[in-house]
């Protein structure tokens, strides 16, 4: 059955690509947190991402991804009507949504796109969801609109100032938990982000959920590629994840493992971009 | 005894100094002539031990006996009554353990080859076009599903197609074929057959679901709610072992099922036509002895590094690869450090590995396995350079479908625990087998464990439970 595109969107200038794919399957067992590994075509790596919706009546998924190499960079030329090679999932455990009281959902670049149907089942949990998205500027913001209706109050905050608050997403962070009694944080975008917004919550005794987002191979648990160390305990992000108790992950450990394939990631890069330059001129 | 003065046939094969620099396959197989020399070696015994040490008691006189008369047709005819993968057996099973361990010439002289001339019928089948597709029985109405693609699942899914009954194949991963093709390499098993031998299912009818994980897309209770009357789990032992010492989550560090995916099911030794990137070390160890410690050493050599040496806390006695694949690793020029054990890794601070330092082992008192339990020398740590490090010691039970599966009674390592006769496990209508069941074991004994789980099966099917 293909993986038919049916919506492309372009977000943050074209660094981001919103896709509505075709899979009812997947579309029918879907929770918020949950991801895929896909394969765009036969040459393809096989990688993971978020679900950042499902529609189980359409049964569609939809996937948001930055644009960050050769991958992702395939994806982004398909067009409306190509399938995807393969998709498997729903995969990873799906994040713990509970009725806690005021949830602080902090998101960072592409990650508000996997934030956001989280954000959106605490709401619908009944918890008081206080939305915090940053980015680097206004440009790069991506779904304040669906952040604003997924939470009871979304705050924004840019690196240059270039729209809301000029400054980290921590330092909105800080005035929350000064201004009243929070009960969860979750906190998912880069890792440097996530660790410190970590530091500051292990300070203040508030509970704080990550998503990590570590390599992958199949993302059933079989090949260990995928490990962290959690709690000083070697975990894997498929299974045992992509959710952890974020006051025990050493994020150093998963920013160094992140890097692994830098040279060969560029390499994949520049001959893609080679290939297409051909085409363009052939 | 003219018979006997024949010597056991040497397979060609690839020189050694070539084929460690390449993925093709080593061994290049024999031509009828060295088939039919190697099959007048058989004496044809009235009781012949040979069967007896294959685990699906293939009639093995039976198909050497129409090598030697240049029936090749029919001699694949007659091994295919009980094996549906002769050119996969041929290869890859520990033949000098089971058959050919039997075979009443290897008293007093070599063995028969009997995997060799099964793979010589095999291949000679596939590369004339000779493959015919058997006749099925009439459509029974009867819906099976089989969850993974590995030999057990291959297995019964030809046994109950040709029965009459509908059935499909679910995997996980985008391809079927289970270890065959994500474990096992390309030089040891071409490809190009395994998917011949899919091909072939899928022209009898069974159906493929690839990229489907059952116990996450789908659980065994919503296939029998969508009309499946019965259900083969064989989603193998897929959960890779680590050491538990520190530095293990070094980059560069990888679990044999990692790399060999990235190798085999990613095609990473083809980077960068494909995608999937893998670490070429220039200094390699391997960790562990078995046959999947042996593929792992031999790809890191086919990628290129200058030295690849495996590291094995037991000595030579005691290494569970076949003696072919130690063998034809030593000639590749890999080296073997027995009698060392890891204690840690060393790294850098961009987290890269750098070293492993280990320590020297003697073999104390026997442990309950009846092998003599390797015991750490005081102050013997060494440290070694490298750049690259495979963890090969043994796999365990993958819990995602049996955790999400109540209905499944487990033992204590989480194994299914299934009958072993038939297979039947103590959930309705629920068959296991192959490794999810006995642990990692080999390719013909999950291929047995199908037939059995098969038979029961259509016993089932026919008459109820
Ligand atoms: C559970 C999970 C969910 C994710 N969800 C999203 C999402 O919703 N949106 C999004 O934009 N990104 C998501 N990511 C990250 C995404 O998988 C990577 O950006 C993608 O793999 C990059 O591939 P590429 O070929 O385009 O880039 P590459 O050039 O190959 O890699 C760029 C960077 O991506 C990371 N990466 C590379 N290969 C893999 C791999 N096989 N698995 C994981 N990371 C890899 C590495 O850190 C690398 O440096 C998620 C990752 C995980 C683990
Ligand atoms: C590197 C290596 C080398 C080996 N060499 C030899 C050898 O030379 N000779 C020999 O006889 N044996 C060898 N073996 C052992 C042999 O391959 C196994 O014993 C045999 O493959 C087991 O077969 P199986 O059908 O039980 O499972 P597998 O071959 O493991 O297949 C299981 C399949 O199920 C799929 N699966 C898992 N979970 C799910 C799920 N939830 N939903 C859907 N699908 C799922 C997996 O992706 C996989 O495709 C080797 C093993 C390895 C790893
Ligand atoms: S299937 Fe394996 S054990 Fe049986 S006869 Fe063939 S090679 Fe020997
Ligand atoms: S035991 Fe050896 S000689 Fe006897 S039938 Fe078997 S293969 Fe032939
Ligand atoms: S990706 Fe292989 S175990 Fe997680």
């Amino acid at each position: 059955m293909p993986y038919t595109i049916l919506k492309k969107r372009e977000l943050a200038q074209g660094t981001v690509v919103e896709n509505v794919i075709q899979a009812p399957r997947i579309a029918a067992k879907a929770k918020p947190g949950q991801f895929v590994m896909l394969r765009a075509n036969e040459t393809g790596e096989r990688i993971p991402l978020t679900m950042a919706d499902s529609d189980p009546e359409k049964g569609t998924i939809t996937l948001i991804y930055q644009v960050v190499g050769k991958t992702t960079a395939m994806l982004k030329n398909m067009e409306v009507g190509d399938s995807i090679l393969d998709i498997a999932g729903p995969l990873g455990k799906p994040a713990h949504i509970g009725k806690v009281g005021t949830v602080v959902c902090v998101g960072g670049g592409t990650g508000i796109a996997v934030l956001h149907p989280i954000t959106r089942a605490f709401k619908q949990a009944g918890n008081k969801t206080i939305a915090i998205c940053g980015a680097r500027c206004e440009d790069l913001l991506i779904l304040e609109d669906a952040m604003e209706a997924a939470s009871n109050e979304c705050m924004i905050c840019t690196d240059d100032g270039s729209c809301g608050y000029h400054g980290f997403g921590t330092d909105l962070l800080l005035q929350v938990l000064t201004r009243e009694t929070v009960n969860l944080v979750v906190g998912i975008g880069p890792v440097p982000m996530m660790k410190a917004v970590c530091r500051l919550t292990r300070e203040h005794g508030i509970k704080t959920l990550v998503s990590l987002n570590a390599i992958m191979v199949d993302g059933t648990g079989m090949c260990g590629c995928c490990r962290v160390t959690v709690g000083n305990q070697t975990r894997f992000a498929c299974v045992d994840g992509p959710e952890f108790d974020g006051h025990l992950v050493d994020f150093d450990e998963l920013s160094k493992r992140l890097a692994g394939y830098m040279t060969h990631e560029k390499e994949s890069m520049e001959r893609y971009k080679g290939e297409c330059a051909c085409k363009a001129q052939g | 005894m003219a018979k006997e003065s024949v010597p056991r046939q040497k397979m060609p094969e690839q020189a050694a100094s070539e084929r460690r620099r390449n993925f093709k396959e080593v061994p290049l197989g024999y031509t009828p002539e060295l088939a039919k020399l190697e099959a007048s070696r058989c004496i044809q015994c009235k009781v012949p031990g040979c069967r007896k040490g294959c685990p699906v008691g293939i009639d093995i006189p039976g198909f050497i006996k129409q090598i030697a008369e240049n029936n090749f047709a029919a001699g694949i005819a007659k091994l295919k009554e009980t094996n549906a993968l002769p050119a996969v057996c041929g290869r890859v099973c520990p033949q000098e353990s089971q058959c050919e361990a039997q075979c009443i010439i290897g008293k007093k002289d070599e063995p028969v080859a009997i995997g060799r001339l099964e793979r010589f019928l095999a291949d000679w089948e596939r590369s004339t076009g000779a493959v015919k597709l058997p006749q099925k029985a009439a459509p029974t109405g009867r819906r099976v599903g089989v969850v993974g693609s590995g030999p057990a699942g291959l297995t019964v899914a030809g046994d109950l197609i040709l029965l009459g009954h509908e059935v499909t194949v679910f995997e996980a991963f985008h391809k079927p074929g289970g270890v065959l093709l994500y474990g096992i390499p390309e030089f040891r098993l071409p490809k190009e057959i395994l998917f011949a031998e899919i091909n072939y299912l899928e022209r009898l009818g069974v159906k493929f679901e690839c990229n489907t994980v059952v116990g996450k897309l789908v659980s065994l209770e919503e296939l029998f709610a969508e009309g499946y009357d019965a259900l083969f789990v064989a989603v193998g032992a897929g959960l890779p072992n680590f050491l538990g010492v520190p530095g293990e989550n070094l980059i560069g560090v990888y679990s044999a099922n990692e790399y060999l995916t990235r190798s085999n099911l990613m095609k990473a030794y083809l980077f960068p036509e494909y995608d999937t990137p893998i670490v070429r070390g220039k200094n390699v160890v391997v960790v562990g002895a078995g046959n999947v410690a042996m593929d792992s050493a031999r790809t890191a050599m086919r990628l290129g590094a200058d030295t690849v040496t495996i590291v094995y806390r037991r000595s030579r006695e005691e290494m569970p690869a076949r003696a072919e694949e130690i063998h034809h690793a030593e000639e590749e020029g890999i080296e073997l450090k027995l009698l060392n054990n890891p204690v840690r890794f060393l790294g850098n601070e961009k987290g890269w590995l750098t070293g492993m330092e280990c320590v020297r082992m003697e073999l104390g008192e026997p442990d309950d396995s009846g092998r003599r339990r390797p015991v750490a020398i005081p102050d013997s740590k060494f440290q070694m350079p490298c750049d690259l490090a495979v963890i090969a010691v043994g796999a365990g039970a993958n819990p995602l479908l049996t955790g999400s599966t109540p209905g499944l009674t487990l033992n204590k390592r989480g194994y299914i625990i299934a009958e072993p006769e038939t297979g039947k496990t103590t959930m309705r209508g629920v068959w296991a087998g192959g490794d999810i069941v006995t642990g990692m074991a080999t390719v013909i004994e999950a291929m047995g464990a199908g037939r059995r789980a098969a038979t029961s099966m259509h016993k089932y099917l026919s008459l109820g439970w």
